[in-house]
């Protein structure tokens, strides 16, 4: 067995020297928990038979043209990204604990840390938390720990599965959740308002949010630190190539789902949440952050830091249960956005935008689509169909088309609403293709 | 270290470059307002694509993998990764498919996931399996909030079962974990056998114990011996059994968490089933359970419906006793894809040898070592790791740490240090099966050089690394000047 590196004359060998007359002699699982059978496993294929399968079955997924997005971005990777994910130094490596061997890795986070920080305008950053949802959660219970207030308000026009890993957090915690209802699209500052108390948390939003809308950050941040709340934000990375900063809004902490940068959509996973914060605040933040120091030699270095905030020194009462997180696509995102430059970045967001706005535009000309929101969106819009949605989305996956995510799941008022996604990977000749389809 | 890729940047090179979107400044205001538009500065560095590449490559040549050495790292499982899984997770029809796609564009992977479920519930002996944690800690949270779950479904008498027992020798994880489940923590003492100590554990179960999270082998290396009368007594007392799946390499084929009594078990497929550590992630935690709290699994599972046309795959439609969901769609697909290449290449023989061959390599390693090393609980057989203390050389001024600093020196990473809490001085090391004799041979014989240099030169080990890019770190000033960005 390739993996394995053992002639039945070395295991002899070895068990003589460890003193024993057979391998059984080291168990000491007791019989009645003894499995004495095999599995019940397919049979184990070779190299080349393994393959073969593996194709196969990837062969069994259809990659279509795809109108999809709802936190799942297929943005174009540059081949920098997996060239440097591809070096096993990087990959096949542990958690940087032991700093003397690990600088590369050190110093990679280090460079991720500075670069969430200037995208988001924030001031620190930690090293990526799972992704976006648990980003959002460990948000939601970081506003808890400084503010000691026991509410947070979150608005339905975040993610549903974002929502839903929320409470699923807070359901141990005794943490209350309200709720603010959406209007046209957007959040209603109005109701928002109504659910801000002085017991309130911080205040939790999307932006843009999840129907593609951007919402009226300045006023929902005033209410929110008018009563004393956090302003939480999480946003589309992407997006802020173009789009006012969580640090411009005065967000107190911003999070995101960090998949479109560098990271392929890979069926949801493994993905990447950043999550960075005010300076003030780091010693709340979960999860490992990277620090720059000396040597003994005073030469510069670098190694994790702040771990007494961490559940292997604290244990019950560390800032988080984290330990793994995503610190490969975290790398992804660190050579993504350093190969995009700012320029780089800056078109890619331009090209989301005006691409996005060509296509509704096409589709509200085709009778019967109408756009049922006038805000402004950046890459996601959402259209309401003059048939049923989803046989219509039958239709276009007849001809090879995945037409968007059907809204009535999640937004019952939505029915018959589709929200469609453009990156700038889509050409003018697949827009046509897709407005041709829905005539 | 190196230069920052910020002190590389160059203002006007470009790593890539992008069609122009052919608008102007007015036309970008008709769609987005201003009020709407970044005003700060984005800075980000400018950098070609030639010196881009060779920045990261310096980097890595700065970083030390698996596939650089031995990683005796205990429970960590530093295992060789094989070069398959890479391939593989990069296929167009994996890597490319969307996770709101229908489910009958991708029943490739749906199979996938089906099937691995069921891979996991036959190793690991439960009647369940979800796969979407996205680490081991996630795994545990899940766990503890289904035992949660489960207990107020057990009326009055359920809900006043608000402690979980963990032993001292546990993963820092496990209590972070059950405390953000909403648990209080109670300590349960290891005895001088390197097992549960069983008096200590009849005073603290009672009606108020939600379950008590163990690790099989537990940290020590050691296998719970007692595992039978324990589950027994923490069933008879009302809780529930969880195991920390974080050393489940060594149990592979020969004995199953669900023979053993345990009601939920976390796996960890970054460790046991070979996925890359990815210097720090990602991983997957999937949780397995027995029918009874099957129920309270995360929602989605997938689902397989038998149809004229053959079987057919699918995400669950609904389940209201879910604890509810813990990630943004299913989990970390990507890894769950190489795990289910790992258990399809070795099969059931595969995996039986994986489990033989650390036991073996660890005995062998440990063997090694004793002439050297205090072996606290050594008397026993271990499992797939042990713990040796350095304690005897703390009058020369060495401790592990400084051990572990020296093993640099002879090209191997070091092994986990001072943990678990329980042993002063402690140096976990794990063998697992892909490393040969040879290499456990050159292991032992740089341990045993560095033990003649603690009598004859005590400075040198003090002092190390030597042949590293740096030399030793300084945290505590990291901790105290903080600079955790580049400015």
């Amino acid at each position: 067995m390739e993996y394995i590196p053992k002639t039945a004359l070395e295991e002899a060998a070895m068990l003589q020297q460890i003193g024993v007359a057979s391998f059984d002699a080291l168990l000491e699982i007791p019989q009645e928990f003894r499995l004495n059978r095999l599995f019940n496993l397919p049979a184990p294929l070779t190299q080349m038979e393994l393959r073969r399968e593996m194709r196969n079955l990837s062969r069994k997924n259809k990659t279509l043209l795809s109108f999809l997005g709802g936190g799942s971005y297929d943005h174009f990777i540059p081949t920098t990204v997996d060239a440097v994910l591809s070096r096993s130094e990087f990959y096949t490596a542990y958690t940087p604990y032991q700093a003397e061997m690990s600088q590369g890795l050190l110093q990679s986070i280090y460079e991720y840390q500075s670069l969430i920080c200037n995208l988001t305008g924030m001031e620190v950053s930690n090293a990526s938390v799972y992704d976006g949802a648990s980003a959002l959660a460990e948000a939601a219970l970081m506003s808890v720990r400084i503010t000691k207030k026991n509410e947070v308000v979150m608005t339905d026009a975040i993610h549903p599965h974002y929502r839903q890993v929320v409470r699923t957090y807070l359901s141990g915690t005794g943490i209350k959740i309200k709720e603010a209802p959406i209007d046209a699209g957007r959040t209603s500052v109005l109701k928002l308002t109504e659910q801000i108390g002085d017991q309130t948390a911080a205040v939790l939003i999307q932006h843009p949010n999840f129907l593609g809308q951007l919402e009226s950050v300045e006023e929902i941040a005033e209410e929110a630190h008018r009563q004393g709340a956090l302003l939480v934000m999480a946003v589309d990375p992407i997006s802020l190539g173009l789009l006012k900063t969580p640090g411009e809004y005065g967000a107190d902490i911003a999070v995101g789902e960090g998949q479109a940068m560098g990271n392929a959509i890979s069926f949801g996973g493994p993905y990447v949440g950043f999550f960075a914060t005010r300076r003030d605040f780091i010693r709340q933040m979960p999860g490992r952050i990277v620090g720059k120091t000396v040597d003994a030699d005073q030469r510069p270095a670098f190694c994790l830091t702040l771990q007494t905030r961490e559940q292997h020194i604290k244990r019950e009462r560390a800032t988080s249960g984290i330990c793994t997180n995503q610190a490969l696509n975290a790398l992804a995102a660190t050579v993504y956005l350093a190969t995009l430059g700012p320029a780089g970045l800056k078109e890619v967001a331009l090209l989301c935008l005006t691409k996005a706005h060509q296509l509704q535009e096409k589709i509200t000309a085709i009778d019967g689509f109408t756009c049922p929101f006038s805000s402004v969106y950046f890459k996601e819009f959402v259209v309401k169909t003059p048939m049923s949605s989803a046989s219509l989305l039958k239709k276009l996956l007849r001809k090879g088309i995945l037409g968007g995510i059907d809204l009535a799941k999640h937004y019952p008022e939505l029915k018959n609403h589709l929200l469609i996604c453009v990156t700038e990977k889509h050409t003018s000749e697949e827009i046509e293709e897709f407005v041709a389809c829905l005539k | 270290m190196s230069e920052v890729i910020f002190e590389k940047s160059v203002p006007g090179r470009r790593g890539v470059t992008f069609p122009t979107a052919g608008l102007s400044d007015q036309s970008i205001n008709a769609l987005l307002p201003p009020s709407f538009q970044r005003q700060s500065a984005l800075t980000l560095p400018e950098i070609s694509e030639n010196d881009l590449i060779r920045h990261y490559t310096k980097l890595s040549n700065q970083n030390y993998g698996v596939d650089t050495g031995f990683y005796p790292l205990g429970s960590c499982t530093m295992k060789y990764n094989p070069k398959i899984h890479e391939e593989v997770a990069r296929y167009e029809g994996f890597a490319g498919i969307h996770p709101l796609q229908p489910a009958e564009t991708v029943q490739g992977a749906l199979k996938l996931l089906y099937e691995l479920q069921h891979f996991l519930v036959e190793i690991s002996g439960m009647d369940q399996v979800s796969l979407q944690q996205a680490a081991g800690a996630q795994g545990e949270l899940v766990g503890m909030l289904i035992i949660r779950a489960y207990h107020r479904t057990q009326g009055k008498l359920g809900r006043a079962r608000t402690k979980v027992i963990i032993p001292d020798s546990a993963h820092g994880t496990n209590p972070a974990s059950a405390a953000l489940a909403g648990f209080t923590i109670q300590t349960v003492r290891t005895d001088s056998d390197g097992t549960i100590d069983k008096d200590d554990l009849a005073k603290v179960l009672d009606q108020n114990t939600a379950a008590i999270m163990l690790t099989n082998p537990n940290t020590l290396g050691l296998f719970e011996k007692g595992i039978g009368e324990i589950a027994r007594r923490v069933h008879d007392a009302g809780a529930l059994l969880y195991l920390d799946g974080a050393n489940l390499n060594a149990l592979l084929g020969l004995t199953r968490p669900g023979d053993m009594g345990f009601d939920i078990v976390h796996f960890n497929l970054h460790k046991t089933f070979s996925t890359p550590h990815g210097g720090g992630g990602p991983g997957a935690g999937p949780v397995g359970v027995k029918q009874a709290l099957a129920p309270f699994l995360p929602f989605p599972l997938i689902e397989r419906r038998a149809t004229a046309q053959g079987d057919r795959f699918q995400f669950e439609k609904n389940r209201k006793t879910a604890v509810g969901r813990v990630h943004s769609f299913y989990g970390n697909f990507g890894i769950l894809l190489r795990a289910y290449t790992y258990i399809r290449r070795l099969g059931a023989e595969g995996l039986l040898d994986i489990s033989r061959n650390t036991i073996l390599n660890a005995n062998y390693l440990k063997k090694q070592l004793e002439a050297d090393y205090a072996i606290p609980y050594g008397a026993r057989p271990c499992m797939h790791e042990f713990v040796v203390s350095a304690k005897q050389f703390k009058s020369q001024g060495v401790h592990a740490w400084d051990i572990a600093k020296r093993l640099m020196d002879y090209g191997f990473y070091p092994p986990t240090i001072n943990f678990p809490l329980i042993v002063e001085e402690a140096l976990m090391i794990e063998a697992p099966e892909s490393e040969s004799k040879e290499t456990l041979d050159r292991f032992a014989k740089a341990m045993h050089a560095i033990c003649g240099e603690i009598k004859e030169d005590p400075e040198k080990v003090i002092q190390a690394p030597h042949t590293c890019v740096i030399k030793r770190v300084d945290e505590t000033l990291a901790a105290r000047q903080l600079n955790v960005r580049y400015q």
